[in-house]
């Protein structure tokens, strides 16, 4: 139908579809206006305080020193080189965060599902605590109270000898591959596809005839198995050093630095409340009947929870988990607050500080963070498509 | 058929027997005990070694916060040599530069006076079942931010001083922050809710950026940006105090997670309702304000206090901006030469760990209070 069709009774200004067009023209105006206000106000500001314009601060000479990088970097660095230690810091945290942080949220969830009353209880106290203070709280906690209370390197806190702690950092055992480490690490790439290919047979075998077959062992022997088999038969090319007292400080193994040990501590045991909390409510949301059923079919409880619930709780627990992974990476940078030099802290804090391209510098950081998001929102929709119900 | 009187006989009971109590095992402690604590093995075990480990830890923390606590000392001196206990008299040293920062103490009763009354307006609000509760709603959204901005920062015509807000610091600002937050950020939140689902596309499409943009990135790089950028873009010669650009980036950054607790709700709402309105005649904003806004705001209240408890535990994060909230006065304190040691460092961030602590968790309790209550109204 259109508007010539209609009889003329209503008046122009009482008209929906008018009334929409002039509404959207006026905030498309005020818009606009206000974009060229400030970008006029922007451009005289920027003039009048002599700061860049362009990106060309990009290639020019950083000067300043970062403490922990994953790829080369010195003082003569340039600032774009600098963006890249930054970003790979965050991305870095952002991961072994990740890692860390799902199993145990998961522990401490199903715990707090647990039928031993003291364990739930706990569990819970856990989760309140870590829910109900923030989390730059526990951060300087960690890090001033903590990390750097600890003694110096002469009286280091041994934890069986393996790890070591004192106000310098964490010192792991760093392994050390030798000549022949690539057949161990083939090894466990097949062992792995061979893990991958026995689900995929039995899943396809017990969608045909009904029997299950044993995996989990058979795959846990060929993940383990194999490789142990290709280490000794390689002549054991990797092997562990460990950190040992040499003069004054420690020398060997692996440093992690306190800032970095207590952000990684941090994120993972307060995220940990959050992924917790979801865990419980998406195993509490499944019907009561579907584990009435599963058990009236005959599966032990192990398997119940195994074949029947879990599968319908992941599909309510995976939107939330990915929510809370993405403000994992978007809380790491509470880095700034002890000084790991994450993305926010070299880039957002020392470049813009130095170089005053605040609007160049801003829109780069706001940028990565959008891609990350917008990413792993693209992700999460793909999978939640995949995973919706299949109804009639 | 003849009824008889069944003859008195030793051996047959006329009256029954009274029930025997279920066997010890069956109920009361025990019972309870054999099901939640020692169910099987496994369970047993966890059971005995969670309770090793707290019978080992509850009364070491109890004699680190009472009797092996300093509660009074001039200086860190005495903390400092026992290394064993909290440390209180740092707090009670350091309680007026931790609630007011460097207000001037003349002063300071109106930072008292905004508290309470904003205390009590937000009791009233958050009342169920409070008369007038759109009377408080218009005081606390309107009439309050008024009275705080002139009792807080002054005007000296009516003869309260101004205060620069360099002085101020600690627990004020930081509530500050999370009530400027809050009552900025909701209407914020609603209209972009509105927006996000409008039919008019550019509104949508502004809306939905927006709401992505500022969700997608952390609240650090927000602050960043609004003290950076938003200098540069205001005219020459601007100079906005130097509390606007955090709280400026502090309600658009609440905003945008407000916006989305409010689409949910709308989303909740049966279509029945709109029909509704529109065939009694309503415009858009009559019907939004009479009809669907109050339904759709009403359910997501449990929402809207979580958002309210991420965005007043976020407000420590603005101390990276210059801004001397709680924790950052607790900072400042630490700096202090004369109370300086490892306990006072514990005792002060739990101080404040219990600060937050009882806040959060005490609007947490009455998010899932009303949760509770909102189901039984809808439970069909």
């Amino acid at each position: 139908m259109t508007a010539d069709a209609r009889p003329s009774r209503t008046a122009l200004t009482n008209d929906p579809r008018v009334r929409g067009f002039v509404y959207q023209a006026l905030l498309v105006a005020a818009l606009a206006a206000l974009i060229a206000m400030g970008w006029r106000n922007a451009v005289e500001n920027m003039q009048a305080r002599g700061i860049p314009m362009g990106f060309g601060f990009w290639d020019q000479t950083a000067g300043f020193n970062i403490n922990q990088t994953l790829i080369g970097y010195s003082a003569l660095s340039t600032y774009g080189r600098a963006f890249w230690v930054g970003l790979l810091n965050t991305l870095m945290v952002g991961a072994i965060s990740i890692a860390l942080a799902t199993p145990l949220g998961f522990a401490v969830g199903v715990a707090r599902l647990s039928p031993n009353w003291i364990l739930s209880r706990l569990a819970l106290v856990y989760v309140e605590l870590m829910r109900n203070t923030p989390l730059l709280l526990q951060l300087v906690f960690w890090y001033n109270a903590v990390l750097k209370a600890l003694p110096g390197p002469r009286q280091s806190v041994s934890l069986g000898g393996l790890v070591l702690l004192n106000n310098r950092g964490l010192y792991l055992p760093r392994p050390q591959f030798g000549s022949g480490a690539l057949i161990v690490a083939a090894a466990l790439l097949l062992a792995v596809a061979i893990a991958f290919a026995l689900a995929a047979w039995a899943r396809r075998r017990q969608e045909a005839t009904g029997l299950r077959a044993p995996v989990s062992p058979v795959a846990a022997l060929a993940v383990v198995g194999l490789p142990a088999l290709a280490y000794f038969a390689a002549g054991e090319p990797i092997s562990l050093s460990y950190a040992h007292l040499a003069g004054f400080n420690l020398a060997g193994g692996l440093q992690l630095y306190p800032e970095f040990a207590a952000l990684v501590f941090g994120l993972v045991t307060y995220t940990a409340g959050f992924i917790a909390e979801i865990v419980r409510a998406g195993v509490l949301a499944v019907s009561h009947g579907q584990s009435e059923a599963a058990m009236a079919l005959g599966l032990r409880p192990s398997l119940t929870m195994r074949l029947v619930v879990i599968p319908q709780a992941m599909r309510l627990i995976i939107p939330p988990l990915t929510s809370q992974y993405l403000n994992i990476v978007k809380n790491s940078s509470l880095a700034v607050f002890i000084g790991y030099p994450d993305l926010v802290l070299i880039f957002a804090g020392t470049v813009l500080n130095q170089t005053h391209a605040a609007i160049q510098v801003m829109a780069i950081t706001m940028a990565v963070y959008l891609a990350i998001s917008l990413g792993v929102a693209f992700a999460l929709n793909l999978f939640n498509a995949r995973s919706a119900l299949k109804e009639r | 058929m003849s009824v008889s009187q069944p003859a008195a006989v030793a051996y047959v009971r006329l009256a029954p027997e009274p029930a025997l109590p279920p066997p010890l095992l069956a109920r009361g402690a025990i019972a309870w005990a054999r099901a939640n604590l020692f169910s099987s093995p496994l369970s047993s075990a966890v059971t005995l070694a969670l309770l090793a480990l707290t019978a080992w830890t509850l009364p070491q923390l109890f004699a680190w916060a009472t009797t092996r606590a300093v509660w009074s000392a001039p200086d860190g001196a005495l903390c400092r040599a026992h290394q064993d206990g909290a440390c209180w008299a740092f707090i009670a040293q350091k309680f007026d530069y931790l609630r007011y920062g460097s207000y001037p103490v003349a002063e300071r009763w109106r930072v008292d006076v905004v508290e309470i009354v904003g205390a009590a307006l937000i009791a009233w609000l958050l009342w169920p079942g409070a008369p007038r509760r759109g009377l408080a709603a218009a005081l606390f959204f309107l009439g309050f931010p008024v009275l705080g901005f002139v009792l807080l920062r002054g005007v000296a015509s009516l003869g309260l001083p101004v205060v620069d807000t360099l002085l101020w610091g600690g627990l004020f600002v930081s509530l500050l922050t999370a009530l400027v937050g809050i009552v900025f950020s909701l209407p914020l939140g609603v209209l972009l809710a509105l927006g996000r689902r409008s039919s008019l596309p550019i509104v949508r499409a502004a809306s939905v950026v927006f709401i992505e943009f500022v969700r997608g990135v952390p609240f650090i790089a927000v602050l960043y940006m609004a003290n950076n950028m938003l200098p540069l873009f205001l005219p020459a010669g601007w100079e906005p105090d130097r509390f606007v650009p955090p709280l400026v980036g502090t309600v658009l950054f609440a905003a945008a997670y407000m916006a989305e607790e409010v689409r949910g709700g709308l989303q909740t709402l049966d279509r029945g309702q709109y029909e509704g309105a529109m065939a009694l005649g309503f415009g858009y904003w009559t019907m939004m304000r009479l009809v669907v806004l109050p339904q759709a705001l009403t359910r997501v209240i449990p929402g809207l206090v979580n958002n309210v408890i991420g965005l007043f535990k976020d407000t420590t994060l603005v101390a990276v901006v210059g801004m001397t909230d709680f924790l950052a006065a607790m900072d400042n304190a630490f700096k202090d030469t004369a109370w300086s040691g490892p306990t006072i460092l514990e005792t002060g961030y739990v101080f404040a760990g219990l600060f937050y602590f009882v806040f959060c968790y005490g609007m947490s309790r009455y998010s899932s209070a009303m949760e509770r209550r909102l189901a039984v109204g809808r439970r069909r």
